[in-house]
């Protein structure tokens, strides 16, 4: 097989070049080295879609932030997945800190950025109740909005899938190289203009491609490095999080984020999409490229940075806490396109913030570029839309009646905390680029996602996916790998596995 | 139809719940269990120990499930299995309760009653409620959720453990787990002291050899996939980590056992008054909560150590509740809501953290009343009073009185029938005089 393109990485950077691939005539494949899209970055971060006035006006950050906003509405709904504009607001603390604010509303208005306000003390707390007694002012930006970052990456996956596009999981490239297509003697007709094709070299083999798009995330300079002369770099920065019980939904109703002042960045405190509330990211420069450990100092002091602007956050309903990489390039900006010395190897590298806002963007203008370069047509029986996961505990009782008599699973609930029903799970499973571990189940329907982290449903998530995927529950893992749940079965079962 | 009495629950106390409303005259009880079994969580605790005091024998979980399963289906008493309650609500005006729920087999059904008894349990408190830094990797459960895979599942779920949090079922893990090959290196308690039973003390670390390290916590999880590790840190009398005290335990497993909330998710959407101490409904003497007609017993009102306690509060609960639903049906208007009134607070110095009930009205009172409570530290040397109005009434030596270990006062109906005017009741926990 030879791909037109293949996309390494299968984070919301790269499902969104494959999904907008698939929208051309050709063979695309994903390859991605966990089991699972949306493993890495994508999946912890803060969920929000920018608004877009942080970004240096002119930068790519900036562009691409603002066309991915833009996009977001449409996009959700041809995905069938849950995004609201709940509204962006910067606070302002100290009254000397007002040119600051005015300088994010200016390079807001630079940006492109619709409907941006600076608001008075009275406003903003008729706007947010719990914004601190102490707060001046506010930068308002209602066209800020939430996403579940989680359903966004597997509903382009699945969208990607539909309309053809090959997920090599497990699958670890190990080296890139440009080959001259007569090394593949049957394969003539495919070489490219220059006479080269790019030989993928992974865990599981080799891959050929005409082009590849890089999409690594935090690895994304590593392969680019591989190809070009012309180095980048990647600083990876840990972002920790706390994650508070939906119990806490509404506590506050938008995005709120602290001015950047002297003592950094600062945190955000916001809904999801889903009704918890989010308290995060820290930001710490680091050498490992996985290390997603949280930690004492980083966990106290997000907490307490965040009581600065918002008060009495109810930290004791915290049900995790989780850590993200961002891909921070040196240069500080997104890195999209071909690398001079590297034809037909596109880089969408240095994808940290804004880059959930912006992966659509970017994904539809790599596709484009990629199909122009290769001379590839529209595909005809592309079909942009996909079907959400059906949530029965939102439907109107005649209609969720209706539904359990058709299917008995959407009436077994198995995750209580969550409200997930057999019927969810089994869906997740089956479905092209399907779950395959506890913590896919988790991300595409929720289950284990609430206040007991999984301690009720957990068993009964690891039977429904030995029955389906047909495979013993001592094979069964949390999130690929070596992560098994279980390490043996106990001495009075040691016979054959129960399933 | 509508129901005498829905209990939401098919554990324990659930199960006694039932019964006792069956015995009190209720015959319209219906029992909803969202498992694929009755008997809640005992059907997986298959150590002995339980029902020394109700059926004065040493019973397994099981069998102790058993025998409240086989007095119910005696009784002829309703319970579906596999149906999970969405929503209770109650009409203001009529006090009918109305029971959403949903299983695979009968679809949404709405049901109504009378009364209903809450009797959901409680769960665990997770890792991430406790922010233990580090990885996130498998191998971390909790000790019920082990314990499942152990007993029903059939699964071991790690090789070498360590163990966080002194809590019964944690204990009862750590000799399970040994029993089962698996090497169990310590268990780590914050607290200067045992969140467990002494007897779990003695017979599942002690008997094997597993230190109890007082005073200790996991401060780091390592292993990106797989536990790999944890780091164990000595704590100071403010809790926080001693810097220069970890120590690496290299293990596949952490088990938690830090801690049982009740689930009162349904109770607060209902809208019942929940108590910020116990994490379950604020209830009077005969177990209602602040929802008229709903009453509360066992784990989802307040975290017991034993289950014949359970079965025992639940019982008393649910013959008030077959009581109310009598009344309630009689009645042809709205009922009155002045007996409804839950009385006097029941106010605490010295050591108790809370008490249950929290209310004792002195006129409705038929029958002895136990208060029960914990402590939030251990005392020694003690002396429990109740003091009616200033006047102690009951006093109730005590040698040692710990957090672990629930403790209760028996409040006998004559007290009450002379104090019907009672505008006082205090419970003084003072140190022995000498």
């Amino acid at each position: 097989m030879i791909y037109d393109a293949a996309v390494i990485g299968a984070g919301i950077m790269g499902v969104s070049v494959a999904r907008f691939l698939s929208a051309y005539s050709g063979k695309f494949c994903v390859i991605e080295k966990n089991e699972d899209v949306c493993t890495g970055t994508s999946k912890a971060n803060s969920a929000i879609v920018h608004a877009g006035f942080d970004a240096e006006p002119g930068s790519l950050k900036a562009k691409y932030n603002l066309l991915g906003s833009l996009m977001y509405p449409q996009l959700a709904e041809e995905l069938d997945i849950p995004f609201r504009r709940n509204g962006s607001l910067v606070v302002m603390m100290h009254e000397e800190d007002r040119p600051k604010l005015m300088e994010l509303y200016e390079r807001g208005i630079a940006n492109g950025v619709e409907d941006l306000e600076i608001i008075g003390r009275e406003r903003l707390r008729g706007l947010e109740p719990h914004i601190s007694e102490n707060a001046v002012a506010a930068l308002w930006a209602p066209t800020g909005g939430i996403v579940c970052p989680f359903l966004a990456t597997v509903a382009l996956a699945e969208n990607a899938a539909d309309n053809g596009v090959d997920f090599l999981f497990g699958t670890e490239v190990n080296a890139l190289c440009r080959v001259k297509s007569a090394v593949i003697p049957e394969r003539k007709d495919l070489a490219t203009e220059h006479g080269y094709l790019w030989e993928i070299d992974t865990s599981k083999g080799a891959v050929y491609a005409r082009s590849v798009i890089n999409a690594a995330g935090v690895m994304s300079d590593i392969y680019h490095n591989l190809v070009s002369a012309r180095k980048i770099r990647i600083i990876p920065r840990k972002g920790e999080y706390v994650l508070l019980d939906r119990i806490t939904g509404g506590y506050v109703e938008r995005t709120i984020f602290q001015l950047p002042g002297k003592l950094g960045k600062g945190v955000l405190v916001s809904p999801t999409i889903h009704g918890n509330t989010l308290v995060g990211p820290t930001a710490e420069e680091q050498y490992d490229r996985e290390a997603v450990n949280t930690t004492f100092d980083g966990i106290s002091d997000l907490m307490e940075k965040a009581g600065d602007t918002v008060s009495g956050i109810p930290f004791r309903e915290v049900i995790t806490s989780f850590a993200g990489v961002r891909a921070h390039e040196v240069g500080g900006d997104f890195i999209i396109g071909e690398p001079e010395d590297a034809p037909l190897f596109y880089d969408c590298a240095g994808i940290e913030s804004p880059g959930l806002t912006a992966a659509p963007a970017i994904g539809k203008q790599a596709a484009a570029d990629i199909a122009e370069k290769l001379g590839l047509k529209t595909n005809p029986s592309f079909n942009g839309t996909r079907k959400g996961f059906i949530n029965p505990l939102e439907m109107a009782p005649e209609e969720l009646a209706e539904l359990i008599r058709k299917n008995p699973d959407y009436g077994k609930i198995v995750c209580r905390c969550e409200g997930v029903t057999e019927g969810e799970i089994r869906d997740a499973i089956r479905r092209k680029v399907g779950a395959k571990s506890l913590d896919g189940v988790k991300r595409r329907v929720r289950a284990g996602m609430g206040r007991c982290q999984s301690g009720f449903c957990s068993p009964r998530v690891m039977d429904i996916l030995s029955e389906e995927l047909g495979i013993p529950v001592s094979e069964i893992t949390k999130k690929g790998g070596y992560s098994r749940i279980i390490a043996d079965k106990i001495k009075c079962c040691s016979g054959e596995d129960k399933r | 139809m509508i129901y005498d009495l829905i209990v939401i629950g098919g554990g324990p106390a659930g199960l006694a719940a039932a019964s006792a409303a069956h015995d009190a005259g209720s015959r319209e009880i219906l029992v909803l269990e969202r498992d694929e079994r009755l008997g809640g969580i005992l059907n997986q605790c298959i150590h002995n120990g339980f029902g020394l005091h109700t059926f004065k024998e040493e019973l397994t979980g099981p069998e102790y499930a058993q025998r409240y399963i086989d007095i119910l289906t005696g009784k002829g008493i309703e319970y579906k299995t596999d149906t999970m309650v969405l929503d209770i609500s109650s009409d203001k005006d009529t006090l009918i309760k109305t029971v959403t729920a949903v299983s695979g087999s009968d679809g949404l059904t709405v049901y109504s009653a009378y009364a209903v008894v809450l009797a959901m349990g409680c769960r665990e408190r997770s890792r991430g409620a406790l922010n233990i830094p580090g990885y996130r990797p498998a191998g971390i459960f909790s000790a019920g959720t082990a314990q499942r895979l152990v007993n029903i599942e059939g699964y071991l779920p790690g090789r070498r453990v360590v163990i966080l949090g002194s809590g019964d079922i944690g204990l009862i893990m750590a000799r399970r787990m040994t029993l089962e090959g698996a090497k169990v290196l310590a268990c780590a308690e914050l607290m200067p002291y045992s969140g467990g039973l002494k007897r779990n003390i003695v017979q599942c670390l002690d008997d094997f050899g597993i230190p109890l390290l007082l005073s200790h916590t996991v401060t780091e999880i390592r292993g990106k996939e797989r536990v790999t590790g944890v780091v164990i840190s000595e704590v100071g009398e403010d809790r926080k980590p001693i810097p220069g005290t970890e120590r690496f335990y290299e293990c596949d497993t952490l088990l938690l056992s830090v801690g049982l909330l009740p689930e009162n998710e349904l109770s607060k959407e209902l809208g019942t008054e929940i108590s910020p101490v116990t994490g379950g409904p604020v209830v009077s003497e005969s177990f209602e909560t602040s929802v008229p007609g709903v009453f509360a017993a066992g784990n989802v009102l307040h975290v017991h150590d034993l289950v014949d306690f359970v079965s025992e509060e639940a019982a008393a609960a649910g013959a008030h509740a077959a009581a109310f639903a009598a009344e309630l049906k009689d009645r042809a208007g709205a009922p009155d809501t002045e007996l409804r009134d839950r009385g006097i607070e029941i106010t605490f110095d010295g050591g108790p953290r809370y008490t249950v009930p929290q209310f004792i009205n002195p006129a409705h009172v038929s029958g002895p009343v136990k208060v029960r409570f914990r402590v939030g530290s251990v005392l020694k040397n003690r002396v429990v009073k109740v003091l009616f109005d200033g006047n102690c009434v009951l006093s109730k030596k005590r040698n040692v009185m710990a957090p672990g270990e629930m403790e209760e006062l028996l409040l006998k109906e004559e007290l009450f029938a002379g104090n019907r005017g009672l505008k006082e009741i205090r419970i003084s926990v003072e140190e022995e005089s000498v």
